[in-house]
């Protein structure tokens, strides 16, 4: 959440990387404890961490670039996943994903509006039975429909 | 004595605002005076009562739901405390049709117990199977899982007593076992169910796994889509670690064994098993070549026992009880029970743990009780994005591995998604090309390149232009998917889009109305 977000700081993701650098194939929780304390992972860790894990930076790029969780920029705004997949479609999820492109005028493809909210799509929150489902900046929601979306845009429209 | 309120913590719940209902009841409770204890209970997976609130009385719990928050003062002044009369009263859920038709071993204490509490675990039943497998050599632990006829919940359906044989031969100074949390298929849920509603029956399947293959160290790779769910294990894992069921002296084992929950990134592959490990390693999800199995060469090359959640969770019940009573009930080579997850369009959606061999018929039209929006149904898709839709005229078909594979369909992980007659079903063969080609690993060409070609193929088929010739090209290329891709993701992608145009031509033809047939 951008409130959060700290600024860089060196010491900080030292620190981190210590406290990980010590695990069985460490890369992955300890990238994921960057993006808890910055919001993403700053270009600056990179060779940081190549250096403690005794990785070539492009490793660490492959790794950055393949899961779709790592951020190279924290969000400035609201982040909204909405779930794509089947379950959510059989429930209304297509239209739900058109009304949110349309109020908030951006694509479903993390791109951020005017107002600085971003939509995302993810693949499924375990939601099935109560679609369609989001999650909207670490908070879950359910059964989008009616007025529980029309309450859901209001809250991110404001 | 204080009274004993059931709020569920389950993700499904608390997206519908339990946790604030929690609150708003513990409050309302201290104004009147009465003295209560919240327990944040698992889902019992009935969804569509969800959040459901329980009251527990001197002639069982009594439930209330689903509620809102805008309830709950409501519910209060009618007298929740002493189970008093409601519009969302519904008795004991225990009697309604969707959780008295169930058969629950697996998942016969969530949504029934506090899923921290190891009394709660004890005095349900929980530890009976570990303590019996303590008694039993390595050896006997594998006869009583052969016997059960126990296959992987994970989706393939592999015999989980052969698996764990290999991993118990294969020779090793140290072995590992991973539990696949990784979650992805659309339509189930179960693992996360289990995960936040009765952790410790992965922890005990986990424990007995390990004293049965030889292993020292065990890992749990959970999807970072369910934040609730590693909350959960890790509480959990924390707790039997603090009174040493797990750590150097392992619950009263002579060999040490801890478990680690790592939390995946947002990759669907790494629910493929090799990608998991490679994922564990700390690299990029790519799945690996097979052979070697990763029961001889798996984490780091040490032999390693990978199965996924359900599976262990199903080995407690079975060395409590026996792998013959497991077996007892089933359908052909499906023995025992699964747990089945109803979801998309329809009235009573939820975990359904049943005996293999019940028809879809019977599970979607009298236990789901049909579209929520009341719609007619036209096409289920069964095993998760990977597996085939059916039409109506398949609905009688028996929930079994063979009966479902007989139709180049699958059982995978139990998931069942319903679609009324809106659906567009070109629209969902696009959608599986669509997802195998943002999730491929990218390492194998038929995957990599073979969905975005699908995806061409269907846009211009859904155009209109040249039909038949590109319907030709498509069942061509899903046939160099399904022999040539490495892992299950590539080869499978074709059963949702070959079914769609088998058994539902009509949304592939020249003369289609674009969008929804409605």
């Amino acid at each position: 959440m951008p409130s959060s977000a700290k600024p860089w700081d060196a010491i900080r993701a030292q620190d981190i990387i210590a406290s990980h650098a010590g695990y069985q194939g460490a890369l992955l929780p300890l990238l994921q404890a960057i993006q808890i304390e910055f919001a993403c992972v700053p270009e600056q860790v990179v060779p940081l961490v190549a250096k403690a894990l005794n990785l070539s930076r492009a490793e660490i790029h492959g790794v950055l670039t393949f899961y779709p969780d790592f951020k190279r920029s924290a969000p400035v705004g609201p982040v909204i996943r909405l779930c794509v997949a089947e379950a959510c479609q059989a429930r209304g999820g297509r239209q739900v994903q058109a009304r949110l492109e349309a109020v908030l005028g951006c694509k479903i493809d993390g791109s951020v509006n005017s107002m600085g909210v971003a939509l995302e799509a993810v693949y499924c929150l375990g939601l099935c039975a109560s679609g369609p489902a989001a999650i909207v900046d670490g908070k879950l929601a359910a059964r989008l429909e009616g007025v529980r979306l029309e309450r859901l845009i209001e809250r991110i429209s404001a | 004595m204080s009274v004993r309120i059931f709020v569920p913590a389950d993700t499904a719940a608390v997206a519908m605002g339990a946790d604030e209902i929690a609150l708003a009841i513990e409050l309302g409770a201290r104004e009147s005076g009465i003295p209560v204890e919240i327990v944040r209970n698992g889902s019992r997976g009935h969804i569509a009562i969800e959040p459901l609130v329980e009251v527990e009385t001197a002639v069982g719990r009594v439930g209330y739901g689903p509620v809102t928050l805008a309830d709950v003062p409501g519910l209060i002044a009618a007298g929740l405390f002493t189970a008093g009369p409601h519009a969302k009263r519904i008795g004991r859920p225990e009697e309604t049709a969707f959780l008295r038709r169930q058969t629950r071993f697996t998942f016969s204490r969530c949504g029934l117990t506090d899923p921290l509490s190891l009394d709660d675990y004890r005095n349900h039943g929980g530890f009976a199977g570990f303590e019996r497998a303590l008694r039993l050599t390595p050896s006997e632990i594998i006869d009583e899982i052969d016997r059960s006829g126990l296959r992987g919940c994970g989706g393939a359906g592999f015999p989980a007593g052969l698996k764990w044989r290999t991993v118990l031969d294969a020779d090793g100074p140290r072995k590992y076992i991973v539990c696949n949390a990784d979650e992805g298929d659309s339509g189930t849920f179960a693992d996360r169910m289990l995960l936040e509603g009765d952790p410790f029956t992965l922890i005990e399947g986990m424990l007995i796994a390990a004293l049965a293959v030889g292993a020292s160290e065990g890992f749990i790779y959970v999807r970072s889509e369910y934040p609730h769910a590693v909350q959960a294990i890790r509480r959990a894992i924390e707790i039997a670690r603090s009174s040493g069921l797990l750590g150097e002296t392992a619950g009263g084992r002579t060999r040490p064994f801890d478990i680690e929950v790592r939390v995946g990134a947002g990759a669907y592959v790494c629910g493929e098993e090799t990608a998991l490990l490679e994922s564990l390693e700390g690299r990029r999800g790519q799945v690996r070549a097979k052979p070697p199995l990763p029961a001889h060469s798996g984490l780091w090359g040490r032999p390693t026992l990978v199965n996924n959640v359900l599976t262990f969770a199903a080995a407690p019940f079975i060395l409590a009880e026996g792998g013959g009573a497991y077996a007892s009930v089933g359908y052909g080579r499906s023995r025992g029970t699964m747990p089945f997850q109803l979801a998309g369009d329809i009235k009573f959606g939820g975990l359904f743990e049943t005996p293999f061999g019940l028809s879809l018929e019977e599970l979607i039209d009298s236990i789901g009780s049909g579209a929520a929006t009341g719609r007619p149904i036209r096409a289920v898709q069964v095993g998760g994005p990977l597996g085939a839709y059916f039409p109506r005229s398949l609905f009688g078909t028996p929930l079994d591995y063979e009966a479902f594979a007989a139709l180049e369909g699958l059982i995978g992980h139990g998931g069942v998604v319903v679609f009324n007659d809106t659906v567009d079903l070109l629209q969902q063969a696009r959608f599986a090309m669509e997802f195998c080609a943002v999730e491929s690993c990218g390492k194998c060409t038929p995957c990599r390149i073979g969905s975005t070609r699908g995806i061409e193929l269907l846009d211009r088929i859904a155009a209109g232009a040249r039909n038949a010739e590109n319907i030709d090209l498509l069942s061509d290329l899903c046939d160099t998917m399904k022999v040539g891709s490495l892992c299950a993701l590539g080869g499978l992608t074709p059963y949702p889009v070959l079914s769609a145009l088998t058994h539902f031509a009509e949304d592939f033809s020249a003369t289609r109305e674009s969008g929804s047939t409605s």
